[in-house]
Order: structure tokens, then C-alpha cells, then sequence
């Protein structure tokens, strides 16, 4: 399968890669997927309290060029938005700037699980009630 | 001169070798005739062409050229083999004995043999991928009319011990079969000495033509009878019909009587360059060679680097290099290798994997350029990786309640 122009530049040149302090307050931590399945990703943001704002945004993930790729977008998506923006970031968002084919819609699908799941751990640091979310479809 | 793109993936297929194709191109253009027609030159030439190839590809294996069925490849083999030793050989019984890793061609047959009424016992492997001749002889029954264990494995490349499966079958009056797609022109396979009663193998695993195959079928010790799979003009003595494929068959016998030649050169420099790739290769850290080491094809090289994505690796170099893995991504299924699984590795592992497929036409020079592109992609998928920061940690990430999917 040929992969995109943007899924390839992603890959080789993949954007906020690395680790934020888990431990830390104001930073949110969302691990999603298993190695079984190929695909782990693990996205993490940084909030300013005072604004609400993500100021910044890491991730790692194990798996194929599509999931490297979904996750690399997404922590450049999440920068410099509120996290009330930031969930309303969907998959198909990132399906459709990376041109991802049916059979890796799971790879966004993870992506936007990390977000959530991200979202859900700052939150819960920090006294807030856990959103819930609807179960993904796609897996 | 290092020449891009290289090609490593030897085992899915195998360029021709000019010298085939050269003994091909006169059957197309001014020998064209059909090898089934009597009458008249064009017929005569073409069945004399046929006839060579035949004993070209039976000396490759031993046999009697009368023992050859040309057939287009060997998926065909497999089914004409499995399913017309069930239909013949009925009124024995109906149980045949095969393993979880062979080929799809195989396995598939056998499932539709189970539809048709048959039973099929599946052995597991060991670790090693090979099976365990105990278990073997402890499934044979009085029902039992067929083993069918592969002659070496298509994603690790292990040899399973054909002599041996042989002595048990023989034991009990059980015909074998054998799937000798990789093995047949790579390394010594002799029908007699290894006691083979059936073997479907491919030319173009060999360097010849896709598109054409064979099926030994013993004649002598005991006589051996398929049902044929396809009916028509009673070619192949009334086992295959159809027109025979005459220049592909001609590719076909100069492919066997080329790989026998240089069978023992072409070895040497090939198992050399894979033992270095692999020396090299270990040398990042938990990266694991799946399968035997000690029975293995002199080509085939299959490792795990834990904690990268097999597609994802495969990703930072295949503009370059071809090669497979045996990562779920890499289908659509999603399922990671059923035969790494079988090895009893984790599905993590499994899609950690390449397969390396070396061959007559790999190079030095490309095996030090894939070591130095696959070591660097590792490296750098590892820093991206999760599951490496944890395990570098001292995390045991099977203690993880991972979110499956």
C-alpha cells in the first residue's frame, strides 16, 4: 500500500516527540492500544491553569507509519488550543488530512482515544469530574 | 557498485535468471506449438522440449522424469496432491496429518477436506518451529492415509526433517506429502533418500517463470495415484489436464538444471552474507532470531526487534529495500503471523518481525547498506517508541492492563 505525501513526512519527520512529566499537575497522560495489536500510543498534554490553554503536547507510539503519523498530527492540533477545543478533535479530522485509507482508520481512531484519554487524566488530577465517552467504533 | 532498489523478499518470489528466460523466448516466438499435437512439427518440437525440461526437474529431485505432473504453480500442487490422494485413496480412510504452520495452500485444503467429510489432525510446533516426530507418530491412526509437512517453512525458513517424518510414515503405510516450494533448488532434496511420496514445488521460487509448477508423484515403492483435481483432455497421464504451458515449462526445467549447478556456490556466498546480516543485525539490542538457527535454509533469516511495529520499520527503508513482515499491519486481517504465533511468540513480537529472503542476485554491498538502514530505523523508532521507554525503565509491560482493542 502506497502511503500519503503527508503520512511519509510525518514519519520521517515527526513532530513533538518525546515525554512530559507525568507526575506533574497540569500535565495529562493518555496510553491507549496494546502491543498485541500493534499500535500503542501515548500522548501527553501540558495545560496552563490559569487559561485552560495546552501550551504543549508529546507523544510516543509503537506502531505502523499510520499510527506514527495520526499521532504526530495530533499533538500539533492540540498545541495552543483550550482543551474544551481539543475534544472536539475526530478521527475523521485526521483521516481526512492524512488521507489514511479504510484499512488504517484505526490508527485515527487510536489517535483520538489518546486525546480523550489525555484530557480525562488532567481532569481527574486536577478535581474534575472524567468526561465519558462513547465507545469508539472503529477498532 | 551498490544497485537500488535491493531485493530481499526471495521467499514470496525470485527474479528470473537471464539464462531461463533465453532458453524461454524460441517457445513463444517460432516453437509454438501445442505439446499435444501429433501431427505435425510444431506439436513434435514442443513435446521434445517438454520431455527435456521433465528430466531436467526430475534430476533435480531424484526422481524418474515419468514421475513429474506439470501443473501452474504450487498451490496447484498442494490441492492436487492433498485433495487427490483423499478422493483416491477413500476406501483407506479419510484422516490426514499436517501442521499449524504450513502454507496457506495447505491449510485451506485441509479445511475443505474437513467440509468434505474428512478429519485433519493439525500438529503444533515446537519454539523452533519444528515439529515433534513423537507427536507425529502418536496421531497416525488406522484411518490415516496422508502426513503433509512442508520441507522448509516460507516465513522462518526451518527445515523440518523430512528423512525422519519419512521413516514414521513408511512404518505405518502412510503416504507423505510435502509442500518443497523453498526448499526444492535451494537445498539437496532427493524424493528417494528422503522417502518422499508427494511434492508440489514452483518455478519461480527458483528463478524460473511464474505461473508453472510441478507435483512428483511416486511411481515405484509404493505406486502412487492422485485423483485428478481438473478434467479435461487427459494431458500429465490423466492427473492435470489442460494445455501445457510448453515455454514456461522449458523456463522451468533450465531454472532446476541451472539451481542444480550452482546449488553449492550459489550457497556459500548466500548463507555467508545472511550469517553476517544476522551477526549484525543482534547486534541491536532485543532483537531475536525466530525459529532454528541450526535447521534452517541458507537464505532466510527471520528476526524480532522488540518494540518497534514491523510496518512502521519497514516504512523507514522500503523505498530502498524489499521486504516483509510479519506485522498484522502489513494485511488487511489485522491478525499478526500465524506462524510466529505458533512459535509460541507473542503477538507483540510477532509484529516486531522482518523476514530476510536473500538470493542469488543480493550483493554485499546491499547487505551492508540494509544493515546500516535497518539498525538506524530501529534506533530511531525505538526513541519514539513507547513501549521502549517503559521497558528501558524496568517496567514489565505485561503487568499493564492494556486498553485492547
Amino acid at each position: 500500500m502506497a502511503y500519503s505525501e503527508k503520512v511519509i513526512d510525518h514519519y520521517q519527520n515527526p513532530k513533538n516527540v518525546g515525554t512530559l512529566d507525568k507526575s506533574a499537575k497540569n500535565v495529562g497522560t493518555g496510553l491507549v492500544g496494546a502491543p498485541e495489536c500493534g499500535d500503542v500510543m501515548r500522548l501527553q498534554i501540558e495545560v496552563d491553569d490559569a487559561t485552560g490553554m495546552i501550551t504543549d503536547a508529546k507523544f510516543k507510539t509503537f506502531g505502523c507509519g499510520s499510527a506514527i503519523a495520526s499521532s504526530s498530527l495530533a499533538t500539533e492540533w492540540l498545541k495552543g488550543k483550550s482543551v474544551d477545543e481539543a475534544l472536539k478533535i475526530d478521527n475523521m479530522d485526521i483521516v481526512e488530512e492524512l488521507n489514511l485509507p479504510p484499512v488504517k482508520i484505526h490508527c485515527s481512531v487510536l489517535a483520538e482515544d489518546a486525546i480523550k484519554s489525555a484530557i480525562n487524566d488532567y481532569r481527574v488530577k486536577n478535581g474534575l469530574e472524567e468526561i465519558k465517552f462513547e465507545e469508539s467504533v472503529v477498532h | 557498485m551498490l544497485k537500488l532498489p535491493i531485493y530481499l523478499d526471495n521467499n514470496a518470489t525470485t527474479p528470473m535468471d537471464p539464462r531461463v528466460l533465453e532458453a524461454m523466448t524460441p517457445y513463444f516466438l517460432e516453437h509454438y506449438g501445442n505439446a499435444a499435437s501429433r501431427n505435425h512439427p510444431f506439436g513434435w518440437e514442443a513435446e521434445e522440449a517438454v520431455d527435456y525440461a521433465r528430466e531436467q526437474v526430475a534430476k533435480l529431485i531424484g526422481a524418474d522424469p515419468k514421475e513429474i505432473i506439470f501443473t501452474s504453480g504450487a498451490t496447484e500442487g498442494d490441492n492436487l496432491g492433498i485433495k487427490g490422494i483423499y478422493e483416491m485413496y477413500a476406501s483407506k480412510g479419510n484422516h490426514i496429518i499436517t501442521a499449524t504452520t504450513e502454507h496457506k495452500a495447505v491449510l485451506d485444503t485441509c479445511k475443505h477436506i474437513e467440509k468434505s467429510g474428512g478429519e485433519v489432525t493439525y500438529l503444533q510446533v515446537q519454539p523452533d518451529g519444528l515439529i515433534d516426530l513423537k507427536e507425529l507418530e502418536a496421531a497416525i491412526k488406522p484411518t490415516t492415509i496422508l502426513i503433509a509437512i512442508m520441507y522448509a517453512n516460507n516465513e522462518i525458513g526451518v527445515v523440518m526433517p523430512i528423512k525422519e517424518i519419512s521413516a514414521i510414515a513408511r512404518k505405518h503405510g502412510v503416504l507423505l506429502f510435502t509442500d518443497g516450494t523453498q526448499a526444492v533448488g535451494k537445498i539437496p532434496v532427493d524424493v528417494n533418500k528422503d522417502g518422499i511420496d508427494l511434492m508440489a514445488f514452483t518455478a519461480h521460487k527458483m528463478y524460473g517463470p511464474k505461473g508453472v509448477g510441478a507435483l512428483y508423484v511416486r511411481r515405484k515403492n509404493p505406486r502412487v495415484k492422485v485423483t485428478a483435481q481438473i478434467d479435461g483432455g487427459g494431458h500429465e497421464r490423466g492427473m492435470r489436464s489442460g494445455t501445457l504451458n510448453v515455454p514456461g515449462i522449458v523456463g522451468f526445467g533450465k531454472a532446476c538444471e541451472i539451481c542444480m549447478l550452482d546449488m553449492e556456490e550459489d550457497t556459500k556466498r548466500i548463507s555467508k552474507m545472511r550469517d553476517y546480516l544476522e551477526t549484525e543485525l543482534l547486534k541491536l539490542e532485543e532483537a531475536y532470531v525466530n525459529g532454528s538457527r541450526e535447521h534452517r535454509l541458507p537464505h532466510v533469516a527471520n528476526i524480532s526487534f522488540k518494540h518497534v511495529e514491523g510496518e512502521g520499520l519497514l516504512m523507514g527503508f522500503n523505498k530502498n529495500i524489499a521486504l516483509s513482515s510479519g506485522s498484522a499491519c502489513t494485511s488487511a486481517s489485522l491478525e499478526p503471523s500465524y506462524v510466529l504465533k505458533a512459535l509460541g511468540l507473542g503477538d507483540d513480537l510477532a509484529h516486531s518481525s522482518l523476514r530476510f529472503g536473500l538470493g542469488r542476485f543480493t550483493t554485499d554491498e546491499q547487505i551492508e547498506y540494509t544493515i546500516k538502514a535497518i539498525s538506524e530505523t530501529v534506533l530511531k523508532l525505538r526513541e519514539m517508541s513507547p513501549l521502549w521507554e517503559m521497558y528501558k525503565e524496568g517496567i514489565d509491560l505485561s503487568t499493564i492492563e492494556w486498553a485492547a482493542h
